[in-house]
């Protein structure tokens, strides 16, 4: 079995999944148990000033579900740690005594004052804690207090409490992103300038869920009234694979180490996320769906799949970045057709129906007056429609055109690449 | 049936009987439902519609069963069958819609679209949901001959055209099968008439029971009076088996007998024998032999003269009567009923060189087929004792419809009655219409 032992920043742990900084994590109890379920670390729920906040007592979160009821998005509006800062500061201390070999990282949100941190920060590490995490990223609550994701919006303000953590601190500094922007680079680079050791992602998304179809309000309501909260879970992950990716291909950026977060459920998620970048992986809504025993399929279908691909962790972070480029870059004369393979096809029809209707009529419904579906290969485009709806895996399959001539186009397949930067089509081409 | 001690009430107590002819395929609840629901495909141009004698939009249906959309659902479905609460109870789903499902290929698990229709129509009877609406009023009559799914079928989609229909029905309830034929634990709790309630609550039908056509009333009198007739009169007599012994008392038409079972109050006051041999290979055959089990007889034989690739039961009903205690015999023809008074035994030809076989029985049923009652019908273009029809159901006479199984191509299924009544209404309409 690979092995998972991970470094991140110097804090070592017996596997890369941390369980995020969120209600998991919010008291010793909690973490106790993460810990004896095998998790390798922990971000402690955000910790803040003292008199803590306090949460509604109402309805913290909602889900969007399949029609079975599986968790595909999750949504909180729960605030950082509603605990005295005493109570989380003598259990973190007793944590990290009780489990040396695991991580243990204290997240806090403080306000935009340099002397909090300067108070706050030795308090927090005297606890013996492996680093911190800055929560520049809760969208809900915290925001509006100009904290949270109101400090992640600008990068001016994450690189000057960046900068007051690394000050008041001597160990790892991660700054937590917020994905309710229009670039995560820029304040991926305002944490680098600002010394941060690394930067973790994505937090949650502003959200609403849906209205409740008989009152006509929005849905959860705490006394009939509701707020937008943070959206999470399985349906979260492309868009922070995505974020992961541009802040480690981006040159500004690239070898900024990252934690990444957002809809991690088993080890395939994991994989993507380190594959595109990330160092190690953090989990929240799969422990609050299923519980902290989902951590015995994360490490061993991670460690069988580095055996089965004779990787190690390490040779596995960012190995997928190179392939991650700008549309403008694609080659232009490369050709994919759909095949449909007969034996594998049910007769669902939904290719044809959806190509139809929606793409490019290329998939017959009939051949010789018989049901049957097969791809026009005169019509087809390679948009990958067909296998994208395909309820039968892999029963469609994009073949690439090698040789000959394209039917769709007419025109023979060069082996050159052409991409739109050179482009005929293109204006702005460059010529060599 | 009556004097032979063998065949007597109580065998088995009231709750034994309750039990045994509860709900045989209990609704789904909404949880099962939906997840059910999300089996389904949403095929194009759907094997499963194409497979329903209705033309049901399915993955429509059940698309609308997904987003809890139930009164669409139901829509979708009476409208193409307003039999679709009792089909989803009696049709032979194996071998018509989840048959064609494609999830057969996938896994060998259909989608359960009888059950699901089922959970879609329930809410719309129980509540007596209005679902349709009739068009302005034609001034056009129409007479409906019989009170079954295809009578009922027809009467309704004339009613929703805006015409004015009688059915002429030669029971005391309508319904036809469903109501007298139907065994009991497929349409516990009277759906039959909940459904016809549903049927005429359209408005613009008039029933008049108790009226045979050929004794009270004759076609003639009804082509002048009506601007046109549907007949949906069933096959009413049953077949004999030509044998030795036949009028033996215990030996019974099996039609009739669950017709006394479907409307006996309380079951366990029937009378049932304690050895029963049912001859026959279909639905009532079947039908006939699990509910005498059921009953409590002791021994239930069906004995077919074909094999079991030949029996107009479905592979369902023949596995539902071998797990219900039945014990099915192939290749077997009844040579001769055997007894003085009562019937004592059948004596069967068998294919096989050990000779005949015996079996003991103080109760036989026939359940080889029915005919049509042709009485006062001989006007009309038949073939082996059934009308022909064009394809909109029209027959040889002036103003006549004719549809359900006292057709050629009838197939004693609900499903198939109910299609021609509706197809039979749509030509009438367009007839009348001079369309």
């Amino acid at each position: 079995m690979a092995d998972l032992k991970t470094k991140f920043l110097g804090i070592s742990s017996p596997n890369p999944f941390w369980l995020a900084s969120a209600p998991p994590t919010d008291k010793a109890y909690n973490v106790n148990r993460a810990f004896a379920a095998g998790w390798g670390g922990v971000v402690w729920k955000t910790l803040g000033e003292d008199p803590p906040i306090v949460n509604v007592s109402g309805p913290r979160y909602s889900t969007l579900l399949s029609n079975d009821r599986r968790v595909i998005g999750f949504n909180n509006i729960e605030l950082i740690t509603d605990r005295p800062l005493q109570t989380n500061l003598d259990e973190m201390r007793q944590v990290k005594k009780d489990w040396p070999d695991r991580a243990v990282v204290a997240s806090v949100m403080l306000p935009m004052n340099e002397e909090s941190w300067a108070k706050y920060l030795p308090m927090i590490e005297d606890t013996g804690v492996d680093g911190f995490e800055l929560n520049f990223g809760c969208p809900h609550g915290m925001s509006e207090r100009g904290m949270g994701a109101a400090v992640g919006q600008v990068p001016e303000y994450i690189q000057m409490a960046t900068e007051w953590a690394k000050k008041a601190s001597s160990i790892p500094v991660i700054v937590k992103l917020t994905p309710n922007v229009a670039s995560v680079v820029p304040p991926a680079k305002a944490a680098l300038d600002g010394g941060a050791d690394a930067v973790s992602l994505i937090n949650t998304i502003n959200s609403i869920m849906r209205v409740d179809y008989d009152s006509l309000t929005m849905y959860p309501t705490t006394d009939g009234m509701g707020t937008h909260g943070g959206y999470c879970g399985e349906a979260v992950k492309p868009i922070a694979l995505n974020m992961v990716a541009e802040i480690a291909r981006n040159k500004e950026t690239r070898g900024l180490p990252i934690s990444g977060i957002g809809g991690i459920s088993d080890w395939r998620d994991a994989v993507d996320f380190l594959a595109l970048g990330a160092s190690n992986v953090q989990v929240c809504t799969a422990a609050m769906v299923y519980g902290f025993r989902i951590i015995d399929d994360l490490t061993d279908g991670l460690s069988s799949f580095l055996d089965d691909k004779q990787l190690t962790l390490e040779q596995l972070v960012g190995k997928a970045v190179p392939s991650v480029t700008d549309w403008q870059y694609l080659n232009l004369n490369y050709v994919e057709k759909a095949v449909i393979n007969q034996d594998l096809c049910i007769q669902c029809g939904r290719c044809h129906v959806v190509c139809e209707d929606t793409s490019h009529q290329a998939i017959t419904h009939t051949v010789n007056g018989v049901r049957r579906f097969e791809v026009i290969d005169s019509e087809c485009v390679g948009c990958n429609l067909c296998v994208s709806v395909c309820p039968v895996d892999s029963c469609i399959t994009m073949t690439q055109l090698t040789g000959g001539v394209d039917p769709r186009t007419g025109r023979a397949i060069s082996k050159e690449r052409l991409q739109w930067t050179a482009h005929p089509n293109n204006p702005m081409r460059k010529t060599d | 049936m009556a004097g032979n001690a063998e065949i007597r009430a109580g065998r088995l107590s009231k709750a034994e009987i309750d039990d045994n002819f509860a709900d045989l395929h209990p609704p789904l609840t909404r949880s099962e439902a939906l997840i059910e629901a999300d089996r389904c495909y949403f095929c194009y141009d759907a094997p499963c519609t194409t497979a329903c004698p209705t033309g049901i939009d399915i993955p429509a249906f059940i698309q609308k069963i997904r987003s809890d959309n139930l009164r669409g659902s139901a829509r979708t479905i009476l409208s193409e069958n307003i039999m679709g609460g009792m089909c989803a109870r009696v049709c032979p789903t194996e071998v018509l819609c989840e048959e064609a499902c494609v999830r057969n290929t996938h896994e060998e698990k259909p989608v359960e679209i009888g059950l699901l229709q089922r959970y879609a129509t329930d809410p719309v009877f129980e509540h007596s949901d209005q679902l349709f609406q009739r068009a302005v009023a034609t001034g056009k009559k129409v007479a409906v001959v019989g009170g079954g799914p295809a009578g009922l079928s027809c009467a309704h989609r004339l009613a929703v055209l805006g015409h004015n229909v009688t059915i002429f029905n030669r029971d005391s309830k309508l319904g036809g099968l469903n109501e007298y034929g139907i065994a009991a634990y497929k349409a516990i709790d009277d759906f039959a008439q909940t459904e016809v309630d549903y049927i005429l609550s359209i408005g613009g039908i008039e029933v008049r029971n108790n009226l045979m056509l050929g004794v009270n009333f004759g076609l003639e009198d009804l082509r002048q009076e009506y601007d046109a007739v549907f007949l949906g009169v069933g096959l009413a007599l049953s077949n004999n088996l030509g044998v030795e012994g036949e009028d033996l008392d215990g030996v019974v038409n099996a039609i009739e007998y669950i017709a006394k079972l479907r409307q006996a109050a309380d079951k366990s006051t029937l009378p049932v024998g304690r050895k029963i041999v049912v001859i026959g290979g279909g639905m009532t055959a079947i039908d006939v032999a699990v509910q005498s089990k059921r009953l409590g007889a002791e021994e239930v034989h069906m004995v077919y003269r074909r094999g079991p690739e030949q029996m107009s039961a479905s592979v369902f009903e023949q596995a539902l009567a071998q797990t219900s205690g039945v014990t099915l015999h192939h290749w077997a023809s009844p040579a001769r009923i055997l007894g003085d008074d009562f019937v004592t035994g059948v004596e069967f030809d068998v294919d096989r060189s050990d000779g005949g076989v015996r079996l003991d029985a103080d109760v036989v049923f026939k359940a080889i087929g029915q005919r049509m009652d042709g009485n006062g019908l001989a006007s009309l273009a038949s073939e082996s004792g059934r009308f022909i029809v064009d394809e909109h159901q029209k027959t040889s006479s002036d103003k006549v419809w004719a549809g359900g199984d006292c057709v050629v191509g009838g197939n004693d299924l609900t499903v198939s009655a109910v299609q021609h009544g509706k197809i039979a209404a749509i030509s009438i309409d367009r007839t009348l219409r001079n369309r």
